[in-house]
């Protein structure tokens, strides 16, 4: 008997129940037959979770037992090599990925940021230009990322800006390739802050500015952070617009910002999986873990530090 | 600052008068400014890819050796042999092929994925199948790519020894890797479109007497169609846009027509980036060729996500 202080979803479901007994009072008992056709549905949609675990599940495994054996120090502080690949390591790739992502990071904190405030406070949507800056953006999350590199062949490396083939034009391509995400992550970010909060800060007289800076926006970093770390998650195992940008595979030196030849981590690791030799394929899938173990680390610090701040409105 | 204004203000006996701002706040528009110019960057980079992308390609067309017929009925690629041929077609095929096979594979799986998500998973099963899918989502490409060439690709073709397989590469193993690599955002997109059917909808067919499949089938999945065609169409520009897996397992291909899924088949995202790796000098046609099938590659890519983006508004309005 439902009485009247029990929780909603248990009348809703007494009254489920109701109207199921009604329903086979007039038509008859549910069929043995539906009963199965039930069961199979769900059998198959566990099916389809399985495999779709299955798939993540093989990948890691995979690359933990072809790349366990080349685990070691020289993986990540030796130089690439031709000739001795049982030695051969990642050390320019790592250093140029580091560096590729700090100017990454560099980029699109202030950009993104300030173009989720404008959108989200500050634009009138009313303005045909705004409308164009929002569809812009959700289009250039679609495009692909090779095109990226055609862009940054074109405009970075060569035509306007002229940089050559350096780390800081690699960095620049990936940035502009990921800043999507960063906008859209942070305009979300802000919209689930009540306009309360704005408001309440408005009426007591601060500037809109003040506002958005000292209320909004420490109330909405959480969600920027965690924006930001997927698109530096996602720019970390970007390689095909860098094979456009010059990120060679074969340096063996230190990479510089603005001079000389640099390599990645994933660059690296599609270079060493094309050569015939078994142990550069081990190299190869070493070079996964060790991309696999930095993304682990990234993520595990962004959802630590989205569960520390996490607030509910 | 703000506190010490706020009682500056309300001390200030004349405060009704003085509503309007003492200062002009020029502060506060520049600051505006200087974010428009933020949100203006992605704007530039939109045009600049048009524009780096249009330069080079009409030079290619303009090229003696190009004709703009042959390069859209054209069926022999080979744009850097001594007796260049440019019909795109070999490639373009090579590109649908490993959307056809993504989509193979991402459409049942993804679409099961999300009616368990949004109809069957209580929520501390979501809580753990929603960031997993987001694991094969954030997976480097170049990982997959690797797994598929190494390990999945041999399997495949010890299980299957009656296929006429020929070489390490096959298009349609690549198509199947992209497929993986497109399920999260299948299944994710859907997922949306089907928690925002209105519950209502739901209850009223429990209330008829359905079963839980019916509901979940008859009820939520044609109420949120234009949602999960947008998340297939956003899945398969994503496919056609995928670059370092077909690059890895698809290969080099052969210049002619194919359409045989065991046999290696370069896609358009693999000339680009096969060809591109090269210090390949600037205004010659070699240079040109990559930018033209880029340009194709960019204005597929965009038609589909206008498209997707039109799909999602619609089952917005309907519902929200």
């Amino acid at each position: 008997m439902a009485t009247l202080n029990s929780p909603l979803p248990k009348r809703s479901q007494a009254a489920a129940l109701g109207a199921r007994a009604v329903t086979e009072s007039v038509f008859g008992k549910a069929s043995v037959q539906l009963k199965v056709k039930n069961l199979a549905f769900y059998g198959i949609l566990l099916t389809a979770l399985t495999i779709a675990t299955l798939s993540i599940a093989a990948i890691l495994i995979w690359s933990i037992i072809e790349g366990h054996p080349r685990l070691d120090l020289n993986l990540l502080v030796n130089n690439p090599s031709s000739i001795s690949p049982e030695t051969a390591g990642y050390r320019p790739a790592i250093l140029g990925s580091t560096y590729l992502i700090a100017g990454v990071i560099l980029f699109i904190v202030p950009i993104g940021v300030a173009s989720a405030v404008y959108m989200e406070l500050f634009a009138n949507r009313e303005k045909w230009y705004n409308r164009f800056i929002e569809l812009n953006i959700q289009n250039l999350a679609g495009v692909p990322s090779i095109v990226f590199g055609i862009l940054g062949l074109a405009f970075i490396v060569r035509g306007p800006l002229s940089l050559g083939f350096v780390v800081a034009a690699g960095s620049l391509t990936v940035a502009l390739l990921v800043l999507p995400t960063v906008i859209l992550a942070s305009r979300e970010a802000i919209r689930a802050v009540p306009s309360s909060i704005l408001e309440g800060s408005l009426a007591l007289g601060a500037t809109l500015w003040q506002s958005v800076r000292r209320q909004v926006l420490s109330a909405a970093f959480p969600g920027i952070l965690t924006g930001v770390i997927l698109a530096v998650a996602r720019a970390i195992g970007e390689a095909a617009p860098l094979l456009l940008v010059g990120a060679v595979t074969f340096v063996t030196f230190d990479p510089k910002y603005l001079e000389g030849g640099y390599s990645a981590l994933p660059v690296m690791i599609y270079n060493y999986a094309g050569r015939p030799q078994e142990e550069f394929h081990t190299l190869a899938a070493a070079g996964i873990l060790v991309m696999l173990l930095l993304l682990m680390s990234i993520n595990s610090i962004a959802i630590w530090l989205r569960a520390r701040s996490e607030q509910n409105w | 600052m703000s506190s010490s204004m706020v009682t500056a203000r309300s001390g200030d006996a004349n405060f009704p008068s003085r509503l309007r701002a003492e200062s002009p706040r020029y502060g506060e528009k520049i600051i505006k400014a200087l974010l428009a110019t933020a949100a203006a960057i992605s704007v530039v980079t939109t045009i600049s890819i048009v524009i780096s992308l249009l330069g080079p390609s009409i030079s290619f067309f303009q090229d003696p050796a190009v004709t703009l017929r042959e390069f859209f009925t054209g069926t022999q690629w080979a744009p850097s042999l001594a007796n260049p041929s440019f019909g795109v077609l070999p490639i373009v095929v090579g590109t649908l092929m490993v959307v056809s096979f993504a989509l193979i594979v991402a459409i049942p799986l993804g679409i099961l994925l999300s009616i368990y998500l949004s109809e069957y998973a209580p929520k501390r099963v979501r809580k753990v199948v929603k960031p997993l899918l987001e694991v094969l989502e954030g997976l480097p490409t170049v990982a997959i790519g690797l797994f598929t060439f190494f390990w999945l690709m041999p399997t495949i073709v010890k299980l299957t020894p009656f296929l006429p397989w020929a070489g390490p590469f096959s298009i349609g193993v690549a198509g199947i890797a992209v497929g993986l690599v497109i399920i999260p955002l299948v299944s994710s997109v859907s997922d949306d479109a089907m928690r925002s059917v209105p519950r209502g909808l739901r209850e009223g067919a429990y209330a008829l007497g359905a079963s839980k499949f019916e509901v979940s089938l008859k009820v939520v999945l044609p109420a949120a169609i234009s949602g999960i065609i947008a998340a297939i169409v956003l899945g398969a520009s994503r496919a056609v846009g995928e670059t370092m897996v077909v690059m890895l397992v698809a290969g080099a291909g052969n210049p002619n027509l194919s359409f045989d899924p065991t046999k290696g088949i370069q896609t358009m995202t693999a000339f680009i980036g096969g060809r591109a790796t090269g210090d390949i000098a600037t205004g010659t046609l070699d240079y040109n060729t990559i930018f033209a099938v880029g340009s194709l590659l960019f204005f597929m890519t965009l038609a589909m996500n206008i498209l997707a983006v039109k799909l999602v508004k619609r089952y917005r309005e309907v519902y929200d």
